[in-house]
C-alpha cells in the first residue's frame, strides 16, 4: 500500500472509531469523570501537614493517567468484538498496518482529550504553578502517552479474544508501563520542581528510546494478531 | 521425553542434595553474614536459573513467529512455567536472607523491584495462556508477549537502576577477579550447574507433558463430529 493510501486508511479507521465515540459519548464522559475522581481521591490519600502537595502531585498525575487510560483502551477493541465488526474489518482491502495505525491514532486521540480536560483540574486541584512550564510537561505528556497507546494498542488487539479481557488488559499492559510511567513521574517531579533541563534528558531520552521501540515492534507483531 | 525429563530431573536432584551437603558442611561459613549466607548457594542459582527460562521463553517466542512450530510454542511455555516456579524460590529465599542481614524483608532496591516485575510479566504470560482456549491463536498471542516482554527487560532495567541500589554488587560476574574464597566460588559454581540442569529436567517434563495435552485436546475434538 502506497504511502498517501495507508495515511488515509489509518485515517478512516481512527475516523470511524472516534465517530462512533462522539455519538454515544459513554466512553469519553466515563473516563473523564474516573480521572477527576481519582485525582479527588488521591488528594486524601495523605497526611496533608507531611507531604507536601508538590511531592505528592506528579504520582497522583500519572495514576490517574495510567487508569484513566486503561479505562479506555479495552474500549477500542470491544468495540469490534460486537457484531464481530473485526472480521467486516479485517474483510476490508485496510492492511493490517493500516488498522494498527488507525486504532493507535483513535486512541491517542481518545486518550489526548482526556488528558486535556483533566489536566486544567490537576493544576486547579494541587495548586501546581506550572503556567511556564506547561510547554515541557505537555511535551512528557506526548510521550509517555505514545508509549502507552503503542503497547495498549497491541495489547487490547489480543485481550478482547481472552476470557475476562477487562481484568487481564491490566495485568499484561502493568508492567510494559513500568519505563514510561516512571520516567513521566521522575521528568514531571523535575519539572514542577523547577529543575534544570539538564536534568532531564536522561529520562526523556529513556521514554524516547521505549516510543521508537515499542511502537515499531507493535506495528510489526500487530499481524501475527489480526491475521488468521 | 517424559522418561529423559525425569532421568535429568533426577540426576540434577541428586546433584542439588551434594550442594546442601557441600555448602552446609564443606563451605566455610561467612565471617560477616554467618550462616545467613550459606542460602546465597540456592538464591543466586534460582535467580539464575529463573531469568534463563525467562530469556528462553523469548527467544524460542521469536522462533515460533518465524517457523510456526507447534513444539517451540510447547517448549516457551513450558520454560516459562519453570521460570515461574524459579521465580517463587528466588523471590522466598531472598527475604529470608534479607531480613536478618538488610533487617527488612522487602526493599525497593533496583534488582529487587527489577527481578519482581519482570516475573509478574511471566506470570501474565502464563494467565494469557490460560484464558485462550484455540491452539493456534494461543500460540500465535503468547509469543507476540513472549518477544515484547524480552524487549522490555533492558527497559525495566534501566528504569529501576536510576534508583539507588542497596543488593549487594556482583561477586561473580564483574570486570575484577570473583571477590569469594575458592572454596565459596566452587560451591556457587556446583549449585549454578545444578540448577541449569533441573531446569532442563523440568523444562522437558513440563513439554512432554504438553504435548499429551495436545494430542489429547486433538482427539477430542476430532471426536466431536
Amino acid at each position: 500500500m502506497p504511502g498517501s493510501a495507508l495515511v488515509r486508511v489509518s485515517v478512516a479507521v481512527a475516523a470511524k472509531d472516534l465517530a462512533v465515540e462522539l455519538r454515544t459519548k459513554t466512553a469519553f464522559v466515563s473516563s473523564i469523570v474516573f480521572a477527576v475522581l481519582v485525582l479527588a481521591v488521591l488528594y486524601f490519600a495523605r497526611d496533608a501537614t507531611a507531604v507536601a502537595d508538590l511531592d505528592l502531585a506528579p504520582g497522583a498525575l500519572w495514576v490517574t493517567f495510567t487508569f484513566a487510560g486503561m479505562l479506555g483502551l479495552n474500549r477500542a477493541f470491544l468495540l469490534e468484538r460486537e457484531n464481530r465488526a473485526l472480521d467486516g474489518l479485517r474483510l476490508t482491502p485496510a492492511s493490517p498496518t493500516a488498522i494498527f495505525l488507525g486504532k493507535a491514532l483513535g486512541n491517542l486521540v481518545f486518550l489526548g482529550v482526556v488528558e486535556l480536560i483533566s489536566l486544567p483540574v490537576f493544576i486547579l486541584f494541587y495548586d501546581v504553578p506550572i503556567w511556564r512550564q506547561l510547554p515541557i510537561l505537555m511535551g512528557v505528556i506526548a510521550m509517555a502517552t505514545i508509549a502507552f497507546v503503542a503497547v495498549g494498542t497491541l495489547l487490547s488487539a489480543m485481550v478482547v479474544r481472552t476470557r475476562f479481557s477487562e481484568v487481564m488488559l491490566p495485568l499484561l499492559l502493568l508492567p510494559f508501563l513500568v519505563p514510561p510511567v516512571v520516567s513521566a513521574v521522575q521528568l514531571t517531579w523535575r519539572i514542577l520542581a523547577l529543575r534544570p533541563l539538564s536534568e532531564l534528558t536522561g529520562w526523556l531520552s529513556l521514554l524516547a528510546a521505549f516510543d521508537v521501540i515499542f511502537f515499531t515492534l507493535s506495528l510489526l507483531l500487530f499481524e501475527a494478531i489480526l491475521v488468521e | 521425553m517424559a522418561r529423559r525429563g525425569t532421568v535429568v530431573t533426577a540426576v540434577a536432584l541428586l546433584g542439588l542434595v551434594g550442594v546442601y551437603v557441600r555448602a552446609l558442611a564443606f563451605t566455610p561459613p561467612d565471617r560477616a553474614q554467618g550462616l545467613a549466607q550459606k542460602i546465597f548457594y540456592v538464591h543466586a542459582p534460582v535467580a539464575w536459573a529463573a531469568l534463563l527460562a525467562f530469556a528462553i521463553t523469548g527467544l524460542v517466542s521469536l522462533l515460533y513467529l518465524v517457523l510456526r512450530d507447534r513444539k517451540l510454542d510447547l517448549i516457551a511455555a513450558a520454560s516459562a512455567e519453570v521460570g515461574v516456579a524459579f521465580g517463587i524460590a528466588m523471590l522466598t529465599t531472598g527475604p529470608i536472607w534479607g531480613k536478618p542481614i538488610w533487617g527488612t524483608w522487602w526493599t525497593w532496591d533496583a534488582r529487587l523491584t527489577f527481578t519482581l516485575i519482570i516475573f509478574l510479566l511471566f506470570v501474565g504470560y502464563l494467565v494469557l495462556r490460560g484464558a485462550l482456549t484455540d491452539f493456534d491463536v494461543r500460540a500465535r498471542f503468547s509469543a507476540v508477549l513472549g518477544i515484547m516482554a524480552i524487549v522490555l527487560v533492558p527497559f525495566i532495567h534501566v528504569t529501576v537502576y536510576w534508583f539507588r541500589t542497596l543488593h549487594p554488587k556482583p561477586v561473580l560476574l564483574k570486570p575484577d577477579a570473583p571477590s569469594m574464597p575458592g572454596t565459596m566460588l566452587a560451591t556457587l559454581l556446583i549449585s549454578v550447574g545444578v540448577f541449569t540442569v533441573l531446569y532442563i529436567g523440568f523444562t522437558m517434563q513440563r513439554y512432554a507433558l504438553a504435548v499429551l495435552r495436545d494430542v489429547r485436546e486433538e482427539e477430542t475434538a476430532g471426536a466431536i463430529p
